[in-house]
């Protein structure tokens, strides 16, 4: 994958000047919001010290409670499903629908299925899937991922939602009212909540001590998607657990009112059993996570539960818009878990901040977000002179291989080099054509052991 | 090996080896029922949009239900103590709940903090009374409301009930631009009565 430029893609977006102009002001508001349901609660900030402890403690015990979710879902008639990574995520998910000869899914928002590329994966052995919130089908409809993890559409104006509307699902063109157009999809999903014979969510949260798994949303439609179909798949990160309900309580009052400003969602709801008649599955997703946990410096980052604030009070997320990361997670917290999951791809997401702290001071579960920038700067920056040298060593072995008479000088030298000669001695001599420019530093690691390791980081990826 | 395994064995090679305890609970007293509270209860569920309605005295809750919608439109009742033109137990399948115009439910308790209701498949029958009909009416005994979502969670029924909802006002999105619509892909309006169980 090529990296991500994220700043030309960052002005590709602010060339839409209302676009950008809106986007900054709305996400701004929903951070003056959310610090006036702060101001709201004189215990938000041992609210915030509880979450960050909780989340601490089920991290570094996250084996056995997932074993206890796992034992408390089963007792209560749930078929749980592990899944080591997005492949097997959407296999599971297949094998589900199909055996049960599913030919429609709806399904509410989730990042985790963004995470998985799971829509077309189960498009392409066709299954249709509808997505049900109204910004995240608006997403689906122009052909687009969602651009912010709370509100997916949120770059778009009512114009561009009328053009996709009417394209896609006959509503009238040119008519831009916001309650028609909300109305249009609410009329046009209906049906497929009433034909659909499976539904989806995601979670927000997974309660081991009661194997419950925790919908945070305002529409309805994850609860639809639940309770009208016979068959219920939820899909979660294993990070998701909490371990008492008596915990669930403290990130339920934090999660919105730091995501919208408001106390709560309209629905929060909490699927434990399969309904008489029906059936429910929980499908555990790993893709990358447990290796997270093993990232000294990085490993806080589970404890994410992806509420936005760090997206909407941070400056450059607020003027590139969700889009120019290109990457499921955008934004302050995108800056520091995408490089996980691909560091080439990823590494310019990093210097997409300004290290204000903001992201890091709003986050309910006190992630110190900024310096986990700050840090995979660093990593970034020693890892950019590796492949340089990479490069320089693939050329200067091309033209040895191509050349008889520096092939034989090279061999020669390699001898030397085995009696006490140093290696970047040889690139020197081997290097007349390189004199120009400053012969790279040399490496800590040795070339052979970098590129094996890179090599090593690089298989485990894909 | 399983992924199962493989994922568990991961998480214990890699987990953090840090001494981090789980924190106690915090606290909670449970405050007597005062007006305040019910008051509290009404300001917050105004902010999603639902209302809050007292019965008046000596009217029954049917008498104030057919106040409301007087062209008496198609009705399911998940509570005895309201009669409608769909009884529930007819219900076979969920879907068939899309044709009702009211849905009526009485709730387990409310939480003044946020003004939201409890409801599980105890309370609706048919969880998706709660979702596809376009207005839903619920009965609230003012007795039962908890100030704190930290004793909410205290209840036992969420430790019981197959499907829990704290439900908060009618369904709303704000996708398109921040403006706010009542009545996304669920209910359009939501009506809590607060009136003691009848009978
Ligand atoms: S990192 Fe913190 S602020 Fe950002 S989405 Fe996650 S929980 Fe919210």
């Amino acid at each position: 994958m090529s990296r991500v430029d994220h700043a030309v893609l960052a002005k590709d977006f602010l060339a839409l000047e209302a676009n950008a102009e809106f986007h900054d002001r709305r996400l701004w508001e929903l951070r003056i919001k959310r610090d006036q349901q702060m101001a709201m609660i004189p215990e938000w900030q041992e609210l915030r010290d509880r979450a960050s402890a909780i989340k601490e403690h089920t991290l570094s015990n996250l084996d056995r409670y997932l074993e206890e979710f796992e034992a408390n879902a089963q007792r209560n008639g749930v078929n749980v499903h592990w899944a080591r990574d997005a492949a097997e995520h959407n296999a599971i998910v297949h094998r589900v629908l199909s055996e049960r000869g599913v030919r429609t899914l709806v399904k509410s928002k989730s990042m985790l299925t963004e995470e998985c590329e799971m829509r077309p994966y189960l498009e392409e052995r066709g299954i249709t899937v509808i997505e049900t919130d109204l910004g995240e089908r608006i997403q689906q409809l122009d052909d687009e991922p969602p651009s912010h993890i709370v509100i997916p559409a949120v770059h778009k104006l009512r114009g561009d939602v009328s053009k996709v509307f009417a394209r896609t699902i006959g509503s009238e063109p040119g008519n831009e009212d916001i309650h028609y157009l909300a109305k249009s999809q609410r009329d046009d999903t209906r049906p497929y909540f009433l034909n659909a014979e499976a539904g989806m969510t995601g979670g927000n949260f997974i309660v081991a001590e009661t194997g419950a798994v925790v919908t945070v949303t305002n529409e309805g439609n994850a609860d639809l998607s639940a309770n009208v179909p016979k068959l219920y798949i939820a899909s979660v990160g294993i990070e998701k657990l909490v371990p008492r309900l008596a915990d669930l309580a403290i990130f339920i009052r934090l999660l919105s009112r730091s995501a919208i400003g408001s106390p709560i969602s309209q629905y929060t709801s909490h699927f434990r059993k399969p309904r008489e008649g029906g059936e429910m599955h929980v499908v555990l997703v790993d893709n990358g996570r447990s290796d997270r946990l093993g990232m000294a410096d990085f490993w806080t980052s589970l404890k994410c539960i992806r509420c936005g604030a760090c997206m909407n009070t941070c400056p450059v997320y607020r003027r590139s818009g969700g889009l120019s990361y290109r990457a499921v997670y955008a934004g302050p917290i995108g800056a520091i878990i995408d490089p996980t999951f691909d560091l080439r791809k990823y590494s310019e997401l990093p210097f997409a901040s300004t290290m204000n702290g903001s992201c890091t001071e709003v986050c309910p579960v006190k992630i110190n977000i900024h310096e986990q920038i700050y840090t995979w700067r660093r990593v970034i920056a020693e890892q950019r002179q590796l492949p340089f040298v990479k490069r320089e060593a693939m050329r200067i072995a091309g033209r040895i291989f191509a050349s008889p008479k520096l092939y034989r000088l090279a061999l020669k030298l390699q001898r030397l080099a085995a009696n006490g000669l140093p290696r970047f001695a040889i690139y020197t001599m081997l290097n007349p054509w390189g004199h120009h420019r400053e012969v790279p530093a040399p490496p800590a690691q040795t070339f052979n052991a970098w590129y094996r390791a890179n090599r090593k980081a690089r298989d485990e990826q894909s | 090996m399983s992924s199962r395994e493989l994922i568990l064995k991961t998480i214990r090679r890699n987990r953090p080896a840090i001494d981090a305890p789980l924190p106690t609970p915090i606290p909670f007293t449970t405050a007597p029922v005062t007006m305040a509270l019910i008051e509290q209860f009404r300001t917050a569920l105004a902010i999603y949009g639902g209302k809050t309605l007292e019965l008046p005295a000596g009217m029954s809750v049917q008498a104030l239900i057919d106040e409301l919608y007087p062209e008496r439109p198609a009705l399911c009742s998940a509570t005895r103590e309201i009669v409608g033109s769909h009884p529930i137990p007819a219900v076979n399948r969920p879907q068939e709940l899309a044709t009702i115009e009211i849905g009526v439910t009485r709730a387990a308790f409310g939480v003044a903090e946020t003004g939201s209701v409890f409801l599980s498949e105890t309370e609706l029958q048919v969880n998706a009374l709660g979702y596809l009909v376009q207005h839903l009416i619920i009965l609230l005994d003012p007795a039962v409301m908890l100030e704190t979502l930290q004793e909410a969670y205290a209840r036992p029924e969420f430790r019981t009930a197959g499907y829990a909802v704290l439900m908060t006002g009618p369904s709303a999105t704000a996708d398109i631009e921040g403006v706010l619509i009542r009545g996304a892909q669920g209910v359009r309006s939501l009506t809590v009565i607060l009136c003691p169980r009848a009978g």
